[in-house]
């Protein structure tokens, strides 16, 4: 074959190819794997999940170790809209139970969430269907289940008190980052004071997925994992057995009760009647049930025992008068004041039951006179002279016992009362145009005055402590470490501490002969409380008392509040007497005087009858 | 003799070795993108890069079988290997079962074979005899056509297979007949026709007549004389390329199959669609992406061993390189590739024999064009055109195809020194 030599040149155009090719290449490799970043951002949404491990949410005990809350596990079924593709839809809605349309719609709304992050698609599927739907699952990319726990509540008993958890609303997503759609945090309760207590904190398992969405394991040997923390545990303050006690002597009846114990404001049992089991709000029934808990007339959801303001303490109030009487030094032990069935000033009159006369101030209590307080109030207002003076020292004094302020403790809700300013009676008849008498209803509770049962509550606590509580609160321990804030701070009242002897004797004569609560008397043990009615303008008035026991050293301090119960020896004085039996003696020796409570249902049959005392 | 004592005598290992380090990187590469716990043996036949090592094994064999036949058996018997191929193509043709839309395998037993993967060696040996032959002058007509259709026959039978890809590689033996003296105007014509089709295909006609335009009179004013004779040639062309323009609307729409159509307008960003046909390169190139400077690490490519990238073991082999190894590594597969094709030119120049020279031409221009066309398209450069990576890819007709192709050079090189001897 002849050597031909021509175009060698051209040997250069080949190579110059190559080179500009390869050149070509790396110069393209440079840019997309040395200089542009997307493409690992890209990778990473590719390969890696983000699966949520969520902690199990903290359980609540009572102040014994009884458990009042804990978890029970359930399943939410997860979408993750941009990867559920080529669904086999009807059987997915076979498992499911649900229409083509919900499904459709449930899908658009998760994706008008986010196509790339996993969304609830349905709460709480039972066990069956999570069963059903496992077997399949890995056919319906995109989709999975997550485990969360339910709250569960071995007692229906303290609903108002506990709460409920439920899934984070849009308000509280914009305003914490933590929580993501779906989510459950506390809405009321102890559930919402000690939210972040409670909750713990999410874990997240970082895990590799292939193209078919399967679990491939784990990003880096899990090195960007964080394990979830379990919530804290709660000791509640609550007497789960008092608390209980409590409920079945309100029930069928409207009102609250609130025990305390005085010396460390812990509340013991916080009752609001009528009330709920709180495992009516729980999962998917929640809304459900919470919608007709809303309709009832009865206003279940209403914490009466918190929320109730605008109703006056009435002839309770008489103590806190007795002993500001004393500070401010027109009143002592021995003063004495007849009673013509009444306290009589010119034309006015304001009226009083059958009791004898002339009475001392333990008398006073005892017979609950309304002559003598309206006596004692107009020397308090007028004793310097100038009432307007006068009563803003006597509000000092009245405010001091926690009446007319919120406490601002761990209490889901919370009402102030009413205790009005000297500022409020200036407007009301013009600046100055007004005197003690002006105001004389609230010598015996009455009038602009407005507590709440836990205020009441409050204000026994500190006679009972002889001039001093601490705010009551409902949390003892936190993961059995003892509280340690502002709940045990000490108040002081204003009153000194040798006024409260004759008081605290009146209060104990109630409950002997003569007195308003002797039918609710307990021989073994010395009680001291009073009496007290609610001038109701829309029906029967309605039943107080407030009480604490034992007289020395008390164990415990209450209010009770029974709307239209009448007088407040009428159902106010037993329910408080049993309860202080309950805690204290912890059986009930008086059966037929229990019964009689028990079977009082005041919502089918409502009191006609009036009577003050 | 001294003839006999050695068939490895005069051998390029220059080339050789590119070439084993070619398949070995290959092969590890194909290893990583099937990786995973339950089969780690790298003899498990059940996987493919156990597969893989089989064809390894045959090429190698294969490659040792050529270089034991007399060099001169090649240039003799090119033209019946030629059309003995062509006779298989037909019978694939006829008998093959659809396998993906494209009609090309052939079943030997267990084995399945493609053959317009070997059409590749048995047309580019066809070619250089023709060539070769004395008194032959590519100025001539009938040498242009002859050589035309000694390429044409080849690719329009695999053409019908629906295999596109392959048939497009026969393109690729235009260097070698302009290496051979064809006009540089034909490459600059075909050249032109590419970058008008792409043009045309972004702009609307009246664009491209305002860009044409402008060429024409630039032209114009930067030509010595400027004659009306110039003038009337320049209006003349630009009426023929506007004719062209306007009938790319007509081939694209009318020729071009829907799916070619999409991978087009996905390389020139005219769709974004990235769930369907532009999903195997926009994952190709985040997994290459992804690689960055140094790479994942060995078997720590996500992308690829969780399947994100289609047809990582065949045609995208080259993301596994690239996540893995990174910028690096794919630096390495890329001057590997250049030296081998540079390395093949050299070698071609060196020659003698125009038989051996036009085959090594032939070698090298398939090679580069299996390469541009492979690592273009995972890097979003070229549009989707399923050809393997030579030596890379899985499939053992690839394999066996390229190591034919390659060997058969070796050999005629190493031939002509025994000849010299």
């Amino acid at each position: 074959m002849a050597y031909q030599p021509k175009h060698t040149e051209r040997m250069y155009v080949m190579m110059g190819i190559v080179i500009l090719v390869a050149i070509t290449f790396l110069g393209r490799l440079f840019y997309i794997q040395v200089v542009d970043e997307s493409y690992r951002l890209s990778a990473d949404n590719n390969v890696l999940r983000y699966q949520v491990e969520f902690p199990a949410r903290g359980l609540i005990y009572d102040r014994n170790g009884e458990l009042l809350v804990f978890n029970e596990a359930a399943y939410d079924l997860m979408v993750t809209p941009r990867q559920a593709i080529n669904i086999d839809t009807a059987e997915m809605c076979q498992i499911l139970g649900m229409s083509r349309e919900v499904f459709i719609q449930k899908l658009d709304e998760a994706r008008a969430y986010s196509s790339r992050k996993p969304t609830v698609f349905q709460k709480q599927i039972s066990g069956v269907t999570y069963a059903n739907l496992q077997e399949k699952l890995y056919r319906m990319s995109g989709f999975f289940v997550q485990k969360r726990t339910l709250r569960k509540y071995p007692q229906p008993i303290a609903g108002h008190l506990l709460g409920y958890v439920g899934e984070a609303s849009q308000t509280i997503l914009e305003q914490n980052p933590y929580y993501k759609k779906g989510d459950y945090v506390g809405i009321s309760g102890l559930e919402k004071s000690y939210e972040n207590e409670l909750r713990g904190r999410k874990g997240v398992r970082v895990i590799m997925v292939d193209v078919f969405n399967r679990e491939k394991g784990r990003y880096k040997e899990g090195k960007y994992d964080t394990v979830a923390i379990a919530g804290k545990t709660l000791t509640s303050s609550i007497d789960a057995e008092l608390q209980a006690y409590g409920e079945r002597l309100m029930k069928n009846k409207t009102g609250a009760i609130v025990a305390i114990e005085p010396s460390t404001g812990e509340i013991l049992a916080l009752i609001s009647g009528p009330t709920y089991d709180p495992n009516l709000l729980v999962g998917r029934v929640r809304s459900q049930n919470y919608s007709i808990l809303l309709k009832d007339t009865l206003k279940p959801l209403f914490n009466r025992a918190l929320m109730s303001e605008q109703n006056p303490p009435g002839s309770t109030f008489k103590v806190l008068n007795a002993l500001i009487g004393q500070q401010v030094g027109v009143l002592n032990e021995n003063t004495t004041y007849r009673c013509p069935r009444g306290y009589v000033s010119g034309k006015f009159r304001m009226g009083c039951h059958d009791h004898r006369s002339p009475l001392n101030l333990r008398e006073s209590i005892q017979h609950s006179c309304n002559a003598y307080y309206g006596n004692v109030f107009r020397n308090i207002i007028d004793h310097t002279g100038k009432p307007w003076e006068g009563y803003a020292i006597w509000r000092d004094h009245v405010m001091s016992f926690g009446l007319g302020i919120k406490f601002n403790t761990d209490l889901p809700v919370e009402y102030a009362g009413s205790v009005p300013s000297p500022k409020f009676y200036d407007k009301y008849y013009g600046e100055h145009r007004w005197k003690s008498l002006t105001i004389i209803s609230m010598a015996i509770g009455q009038g602009e005055l407005g507590a709440t049962p836990l205020q009441l509550a409050n204000m026994t606590a500190a006679i009972a402590n002889r001039g001093y509580y601490y705010p009551p609160h409902l949390v003892k321990a936190i993961d059995g470490k003892p509280i340690s804030n502002r709940f045990t701070e000490k108040q002081v009242t204003t009153i000194n501490r040798e006024y409260f002897d004759p008081v605290v004797d009146g209060m104990a004569m109630v409950f002997q002969q003569g007195g308003t609560g002797y039918r609710s008397r307990l021989d073994s043990l010395e009680m001291c409380g009073k009496t007290g009615t609610a001038q109701n303008p829309h029906g029967e008035d309605h039943s107080i008392f407030i009480c604490f026991a034992p007289k020395d050293n008390p164990k415990i301090a209450l209010a009770v509040f029974v709307e239209n119960g009448g007088g407040g020896s009428k159902y106010g004085a037993p329910i408080a007497s049993l309860m202080v039996e309950k805690y204290l003696r912890d059986t009930i020796s008086r059966t037929a005087f229990e019964k009689v409570i028990l079977d009082t249902d005041l919502i089918t049959n409502p009191p006609k009858k009036k009577e003050k005392h | 003799m001294r003839r006999q004592e050695s068939i490895f005598a005069g051998i390029d290992w220059v080339t050789v070795i590119l070439y084993l380090v070619l398949v070995l990187i290959g092969w590890v590469n194909i290893y990583a993108a099937v990786y995973n716990e339950e089969h780690q043996s790298i003899l498990d036949t059940s996987q493919r890069y156990g597969k893989q090592l089989i064809w390894i094994g045959l090429s190698l064999f294969v490659a040792f079988i050529i270089m034991l036949i007399d060099g001169k058996f090649y240039s003799t018997f090119a033209i019946p290997i030629y059309v003995v191929l062509l006779g298989v193509l037909v019978i694939v043709l006829v008998t093959a079962r659809d396998v993906s839309g494209a009609r090309s395998w052939i079943d030997i037993g267990a084995f399945k074979l493609q053959p317009s993967e070997f059409a590749k060696s048995t047309t580019a040996l066809a070619l250089a005899y023709y060539l070769s032959t004395l008194n032959i002058r590519m100025e001539d007509l009938s040498t242009k056509l002859i050589a035309a259709v000694i390429l044409i026959i080849p690719a329009a039978l695999i053409l019908l297979q629906n295999d596109t890809g392959s048939a497009l590689v026969f393109g690729s033996f235009a260097l070698v007949l302009y290496r051979e003296g064809l006009s540089g105007n034909f490459l600059l014509f075909g050249l032109a026709m590419v970058v008008i089709f792409i043009f045309s295909l972004l702009f609307t006609p009246l664009i491209m007549l305002y860009i044409l335009g402008t060429i024409g009179v630039l032209v114009f004013f930067f030509q010595r004389k400027k004659t009306w004779r110039l003038a009337l040639s320049i209006g003349a062309a630009l009426i023929v390329l506007m004719g062209m323009v306007y009938s790319v609307d007509y081939v694209f729409n009318e020729v071009l199959e829907p799916h070619q159509q999409v991978r087009i307008d996905v390389l020139l960003g005219k769709k974004d669609d990235l769930k369907g046909a532009g999903y195997n390169v926009n994952q190709s190139k985040i997994a290459i992406g992804s690689g960055g400077f140094a790479g994942k690490g060995f078997l720590k490519g996500t992308q690829t061993k969780y399947d994100f990238v289609p047809e990582q073991t065949t045609d995208f082999i080259f993301c596994t390189v690239g996540e893995e190894w990174g910028f690096l590594g794919a630096f390495l597969v890329i001057a590997l590739f250049s030296a081998l094709i540079l390395r093949i030119v050299f070698v071609s120049e060196r020659q003698k024999s125009s038989f051996t020279r036009i085959y090594g031409y032939c070698v090298a221009s398939i090679l580069l064009f299996h390469f541009i066309i492979n690592v273009g398209m995972t890097i979003g450069l070229m549009p989707v055109i399923g050809i393997p990576l030579p030596f890379f890819s899985y499939g053992g007709s690839s394999l066996l195809g390229f190591t034919i192709l390659l060997f058969i050079f070796v050999k005629l090189d190493g031939y002509r020194l025994q000849q010299l001897r």
